[in-house]
């Protein structure tokens, strides 16, 4: 080969095209190459040092949720055809792909009641910052009214990314008191004004709360008509109003409750929908059907014109590689529930849900956080004899020790003053009655542990043995 | 957009692949191996009532429907989903994953895309529930194990840039150009102690970059200002020297740069860019031609951000998933992504969100959690493999089956028509001209793409980079055996012989295909 080449060693090609100042000198300073079993054994011990869903009795969501991924999602996310080619820039030879990403399209837009999808975004905060990059494109206003109840890292990556954009984000509080859990639409109508560009709001918002869409995207447009974004639950669209029929322009979310893995948080994928007028506003790639020259049916990346590899600078997005694998076990899973069988879910999870959010309200010192309606996840608040904010941390620990994961320390994630001692509780089908009522216990135990030991000036506790 | 509301099939003439006019020359191609049948959508099948899923028992008091969710809340009707049953879902994407071509089946020299072979050791280890299952916001101390990794992968990659911070975080190279970006205006404007006017805001894109760039760019809200390629395929510096002023915010070069050429001037551009204040940004797409050979860092570069779909072999997965993680100098630290994860003294690993003083300059969040971690398992994975030694090695056959490719396609004496776009050597890629072959031969760049098609090869990446006539962009990458490319270099010397014969047959092509040429703008 050296010789076709015209060289006599590899190093004499980087010697003629590469400047000596910036050759590299010597050996990287990385450990020397393993064997196949060696580097398995290594990445085996490393997944042994973390406790996984399978290890304990998690009640864990907070925007990822552990749902059962059925076998045939693997089987068919792990097949080489789907595995290893890369986007479909040739699509005589990729009609397989660019049907999953029609078929998924497709769904999406069923799931959210909205006419037009795009192939998938990254994932579900970064979509709420496409949608809101959107906006700013249909309308060219600089402010991005944002519901409080919008995932705290949706939030935080809409105000990075909207820096960028050159855009301001207001935040507009939830209500208090009776109606309590759900954005307070007072608030939220007196902050759009001529200036918003776009009202977003999640759909249940992050304390589980399901909100009015309706209500909130009539309230958005008449005060001054932005573009109204959701940033929902694919899950819980299942039973839901759909966005699309409450007003909603922008329906976008986190993919991963739809087959896909927990990962320690990614890859997943974000899904986009819209209503037609911005179709040619979408970032990332669109499948769309066509025909052959003998007129046979078939499918290709459409709107490319909207596109960094064609627009450049002018793109609507810079979006290139996405989450296509993840948006195919996403149409797998929808698929596999099927018509009837997301709705069954839905009503399934709906139950349990509520059976859980009683039970554990009813411990003493647990309280529901607000009364709105919840889907599979709910916000408590914990509290001291004396009614203030328990020490969720510690409550935490005390379950952990029974092999009892309760749930997410709200104000970890969100720094919110108000949250200190809010525990958020994800229920999935997983979850049984028993599983819930074992959580209930190790709850009750550890709130009750907690006030026993702060009364009786913060003794050690005899610790229960780990069950995991 | 949807497959629902279609009431049609298009008239479809079944399976046969014959061609009145050419079906000699079709017969003389491989035979296509992927799957020509109608299409129908999954939404088409089944029936009424068909299923795959059962649903768990309920085990807790059915509840008011109402109470827990009032109609007004709900949906009416359920969502269309498809109604079927599991064979029917496994036969439906079985057959569609048949009309798929693939990295496992055959040759994919897409260049800038680095289509090399996808260790299948790193799917299994990455679906090790330990990883797979494990949940996002589980305790720091109840995850230590991923935490190592990440923060292991962190330092791999920082001694690879030859840069020192690494955030994780981004989700796919253009993700990390965008975090780039708003880290260069995150310096510049903490150095000006202002924002907006009067700040650097121009972005310097050489005219052979990806269009990620300038797009990148634009979201930030700076300004994208062309730069001219000189006649050796490098930053034309006169030009360079000529737009470098103190309204630059930075440069974004690729180097080896879309032409697959490295920049032998990089160590002057780099003074030219730092002597006006403006940081260098390393577009890290074609990083797979010198790992363990140079570094961006010790190029002068601030700001690198690795495509771990690319050089560190993740599975494409037919557009994504990816990862983009970045490194920085020690200038751009300051402003990083939150969270990275550290190590204690006694060895403990944190997610820092950067709660103490060092926060207030931190960009912030791009994204939710911590990064795309089933890629960091496969990258570190393939980093463990390798070692510091497989790594150069795999950076030195890529060039060297690059060099090969162009050298053999030269032999047939492709270069009459499809000449090398600039120099006489290449990095991992180069970039011919379909130039003279339009103008003698009478077919495009795409009609070869197409024709390529049918002799079992993906072709290279077409018509890009802009500044080349006709461009053929070809990767071969280091995980390609010498037999693989003479069969390539075959190819593409037959398909200008037939071209010479009868242009006919490529401006039909492709033959073998599960559909023929798509009407694109449809």
């Amino acid at each position: 080969m050296l010789a076709a080449v015209g060289v006599s060693s590899v190093q004499e090609i980087f010697e003629r095209q590469i400047p000596e100042g910036v050759r590299l000198d010597r050996e990287l300073d990385l450990p020397q190459g393993l064997s196949e079993q060696e580097v398995f054994a290594h990445l085996s011990e490393l997944a042994a040092r973390n406790v996984s869903a399978e290890d304990e009795l998690s009640f864990l969501g907070a925007g990822m949720y552990d749902h059962y991924v059925p076998a045939i999602v693997d089987m068919l996310t792990e097949r080489s055809e789907f595995l290893t080619p890369y986007t479909p820039y040739q699509p005589e030879i990729s009609q397989g792909g660019l049907q999953v990403m029609f078929e998924y399209q497709t769904a999406i837009c069923e799931l959210t009641g909205l006419p037009v999808s795009n192939a998938s975004t990254y994932e579900g905060p970064s979509a709420v910052a496409a949608a809101a990059y959107l906006a700013k494109l249909h309308n060219s206003r600089r402010k991005l009214v944002a519901s409080a109840g919008l995932h705290p890292h949706a939030l935080q990556t809409l105000r990075t990314l909207a820096r960028g954009y050159g855009m301001e984000v207001v935040e507009v509080p939830l209500a208090t008191g009776v109606a309590g859990g759900a954005t307070d639409v007072g608030a939220w109508t007196a902050a759009i004004d001529a200036e918003t560009s776009a009202a977003i709001f999640a759909q249940p918002n992050f304390y589980g709360a399901v909100e009015d869409a309706a209500v909130l995207s009539a309230a958005a447009k008449d005060a001054a008509g932005p573009v109204v974004i959701a940033q929902a639950d694919p899950i819980a669209l299942g039973v839901l109003a759909p966005p699309g029929d409450c007003g909603v322009d922008v329906c976008v979310g986190e993919g991963q409750p739809l087959g896909n893995r927990l990962d320690f948080g990614g890859p997943s994928f974000g899904f986009f929908a819209a209503r037609e007028e911005y179709l040619r506003r979408m970032p990332g790639r669109i499948a769309g059907e066509t025909v052959d020259v003998d007129g046979r049916r078939g499918f290709v990346l459409t709107l490319q014109t909207r596109e960094q590899h064609i627009r450049r600078e002018k793109a609507t997005s810079n979006i290139c590689t996405a989450q296509a694998l993840n948006a195919l076990a996403g149409v797998v899973y929808l698929a596999w529930l099927g018509r009837r069988g997301i709705v069954e879910l839905g009503e399934l999870l709906l139950a349990r849900t509520h059976y859980a959010r009683e039970t554990l309200g009813a411990l003493a010192g647990v309280e529901k956080l607000h009364e709105q309606p919840v889907v599979r996840e709910f916000a408590l608040r914990l509290t001291t004899p004396e009614g203030a904010a328990a020490d969720v941390d510690a409550i935490r620990r005390r379950c952990l020790e029974r092999g009892v994961n309760p749930g997410v320390d709200v104000h970890e994630l969100t720094g919110r003053g108000q949250d200190r001692g809010v525990l958020l509780v994800a229920i999935t089908e997983k979850r049984s009655r028993a599983d819930i009522d074992r959580l209930a216990q190790a709850l009750g135990a550890a709130v009750a542990g907690e006030r026993d030991g702060a009364a009786a000036g913060s003794e050690p506790v005899a610790q229960t043995a780990v069950v995991a | 957009m949807s497959a629902i509301d279609e009431n049609h099939l298009h008239a479809d003439p079944g399976i046969e692949g014959h061609h009145p006019h050419h079906g000699a020359a079709v017969g003389a191609a491989a035979a296509g191996p992927l799957q020509r049948e109608r299409a129908t959508t999954i939404f088409q099948k089944g029936a009424p009532g068909r299923r795959a899923f059962v649903c768990p028992p309920l085990d807790v008091p059915e509840p008011d429907a109402e109470s827990v969710l009032p109609a007004r809340l709900r949906r009416s009707q359920p969502a269309r989903l498809p109604e079927v049953s599991e064979p029917e879902i496994v036969r439906h994407y079985v057959s569609l994953s048949k009309r798929n071509f693939d990295l496992d089946s055959g040759f994919y020299p897409l260049g800038s895309c680095t289509m090399k072979h996808n260790p299948r050791l790193h799917e299994r280890a990455a679906a090790l529930p330990g990883h797979a299952r494990l949940h996002p916001l589980q305790d720091a101390e109840r995850a230590q194990g991923a935490l190592e990794l990440m923060f292991n992968l962190q330092g791999a990659l920082a001694e690879i840039a030859g840069l020192p911070h690494v955030s994780l975080q981004p989700s796919a190279g253009s993700h990390g150009e965008l975090a780039g970006m708003l880290l260069t205006r995150a310096y510049h404007e903490d150095r000006g102690g202002r924002s907006g006017i009067g700040q650097p805001h121009k972005v310097l894109t050489p005219d052979t970059a990806h269009g990620t760039n300038p797009a990148t760019v634009t979201m930030a809200g700076l300004e994208v200002v062309k730069l001219a390629t000189n006649p050796d395929g490098g930053i034309d510096l006169d030009d360079l020297r000529a737009k470098a002023d103190s309204d630059v915010a930075c440069l974004m070069l690729t180097n080896p740069n879309t032409l697959g050429l490295f920049d032998r001037n990089i160590q002057e551009i780099a003074a030219i860019v730092h002597g006006v204040g403006a940081t260098l940004y390393y577009d890290g797409a074609n990083l797979n031609a010198v790992m363990g050979l140079s570094r961006p860092g010790d190029m002068g570069f601030d700001i690198v951000h690795f495509n771990l779909h690319k050089s560190f072999t993740q599975p494409h997965g037919g557009g994504g998933p990816g990862a983009g993680p970045i490194a920085v100098s020690e200038r751009i630290a300051p402003y990083l992504p939150r969270p990275v994860v550290t190590r204690s003294a006694d060895g403990v690993f944190a997610l820092d969100h950067g709660a103490g003083d060092g926060a207030a300059k931190s960009i912030g969040r791009l994204r939710g959690f911590h990064g795309n971690y089933g890629c960091f398992v496969r990258s570190y994975a393939y980093i463990c493999s390798l070692g510091a030694d497989g790594l150069k090695d795999a950076s030195e056959v890529a060039v060297l089956n690059a060099n090969y490719l162009l050298a053999r396609l030269r032999e047939k004496g492709v270069a009459e028509h499809l000449p090398l776009a600039y120099g006489e050597l290449c990095m991992h890629e180069f970039v011919l001209s379909g130039g003279p072959m339009k103008r003698d031969l009478k077919i495009k760049t795409l009609d070869l793409a197409k024709r390529l098609l049918d002799f079992g090869f993906h072709p290279p990446t077409v018509y890009f980079p802009l500044l080349v006539d006709e461009a053929l962009m070809i990767e071969p990458t280091e995980t390609e055996t010498k037999e693989t490319l003479d069969a390539f270099a075959e190819a593409i010397a037959q398909i200008l012989a037939e071209a010479a014969e009868d242009p006919q047959i490529a401006l039909d092509a492709p033959y073998s295909t599960p559909v023929r040429r798509l009407d694109e703008e449809a």
